[in-house]
């Protein structure tokens, strides 16, 4: 009886040994993504190309100089307001590679239909 | 003179009756004041009585650029055919950028006014219109407001349930929560055989999302129209032609008075077509709206160099093939 019980108390000081080791992974913070700047101004994005890795986290830090804009891309799930004179962070992970135009998609005035920007995705 | 004689022919049926759909062919040549006619009216609320009517879009007035030297000089020449229609449409829908923004002090507001002394020309018992971003996304649609009235709305013509969406003064291409509750409510008062023409600007569903030809939550607006078996929707903003259907409706988009984009799926990048002074309004023009079968007869109508130059020819009405 006695060797179960030691037995027992091994084999609860062991899980709670995993369970620790595991709360200690879990609470490890995630890599950061790599950033991005990106300014809008009107009539454009810079820079007006960038190139992400497939199922790579990227964020995009976008940074507003002048009015409202929005920052839009419906296949890669980016659908952002940018207030002025404000950073917003925005993240994305591309699931397949390919060429995605960005547009901005609050107007902002008579240039507004070209202000857009190209992601490449590798 | 042959086409316009087929146009007068098309007219003279459309003066018979107008084909939204199953009331319509439920029952046709109805007799005014029959017992069927008083009960499908009873239903509907006001019965379908035979009318047509125009769309136009995209007036883009004042704006100025080699797209289009000409300024508002299609918008006029739209004007003149309309009113020169041998049965006269009894509305005309302008479905948006009535006007092209300006920043400059006044500036906006002139075109405003110049927008409604072209349009006051027209020889139609009643207008209505929904503003594009170019009208109202700049400042929330209050010049609009105060120029031109209420950006969203509904009316009732001769058994047609008409709704007025905006899709552009809060910036973004969206409707809003607000407005689609309207919406909802608004149309929870008729039946499903309805007759029910929505005008917008901009596209309720993804055409083009990289060229902003959508509306974010168009998708909420279809969710509300799905249950109505007779919807029409006219929308502008692409500057070209364009039909689709979707579950039981057919949405058209009408033709530019100002200049026109490539097919989306062309390849080409989003940029008007250049002008071309051989054809100066070439792929601008108006759309009529009147009698069909299943759904209402969409009869596209381009300006011609003919019109434009103040001859009459066998070209004045260039009848394009029917995009259904």
């Amino acid at each position: 009886m006695k060797t179960f019980r030691a037995l027992l108390a091994s084999l609860s000081i062991a899980a709670a040994v995993a369970a620790a080791g595991s709360a200690a992974r879990a609470a490890e913070p995630a890599p950061e993504p790599r950033v991005i700047s990106i300014a809008a101004h009107r009539f454009a994005f810079e820079p007006a190309e960038i190139h992400l890795k497939k199922g790579e986290t990227v964020r995009l830090d976008v940074t507003s100089g002048d009015v409202s804009h929005g920052f839009f891309q419906r296949a890669l799930h980016i659908d952002a307001d940018l207030a002025p004179g404000k950073t917003t962070p925005v993240l994305v992970t591309p699931g397949e590679a390919g060429a995605y135009t960005l547009i901005c998609d609050h107007f902002c005035g008579s240039g507004h239909g070209g202000m857009k920007m190209t992601i490449v995705v590798e | 003179m042959g086409d316009r004689g087929s146009r007068r022919d098309f007219l003279k049926i459309a003066g018979a009756s107008i084909g939204f759909g199953a009331l319509y062919r439920a029952a046709p040549g109805l007799a005014a004041g029959s017992p069927l006619e008083r009960l499908i009216a009873r239903k509907n609320g006001e019965g379908v009585t035979p009318f047509s009517f125009v769309q136009l879009s995209d007036t883009h007035v004042g704006f100025e650029g080699p797209p289009n030297p000409l300024g508002t000089k299609a918008f006029e020449r739209a004007v003149d055919v309309i009113n020169g229609l041998p049965e006269r449409p009894e509305l005309v829908l302008f479905t948006g950028d009535l006007t092209h923004d300006s920043e400059k002090p006044g500036e906006h507001a002139d075109r405003m006014r110049l927008f409604r002394q072209i349009a006051g020309q027209l020889r139609v018992p009643k207008l209505f219109m929904v503003p594009g971003e170019h009208d109202a996304a700049l400042d929330g649609g209050t010049l609009y407001r105060d120029a031109l009235g209420e950006t969203s709305y509904s009316f009732d013509h001769r058994g047609v349930h008409f709704i007025a969406l905006d899709n552009v003064s809060r910036g973004k291409p969206i409707l809003g929560a607000e407005q689609l509750a309207w919406l909802r409510k608004d149309l929870a008062r008729f039946p499903a055989t309805a007759p029910i023409v929505v005008f917008t600007h901009r596209p309720l569903f993804d055409l083009k999302p990289e060229w902003e030809w959508f509306t974010d939550d168009g998708d909420e607006a279809l969710k509300a129209l799905a249950s109505y078996q007779n919807v029409t929707v006219l929308y502008g903003h692409i500057h070209r032609e364009n039909a689709r259907a979707i579950g039981s409706s057919t949405h058209y988009a009408g033709r530019s008075l100002i200049f026109a984009f490539p097919d989306p799926e062309s390849g080409q990048p989003k940029k008007p077509l250049p002008f071309d002074t051989a054809r100066p309004f070439q792929n601008l023009g108006l759309r009529v709206v009147g009698e069909g079968g299943p759904r209402p007869a969409i009869d596209e109508v381009e300006l011609g160099i003919q019109e434009y130059a103040g001859t009459v020819g066998s070209q004045q009405f260039r009848k394009e093939a029917d995009p259904q």
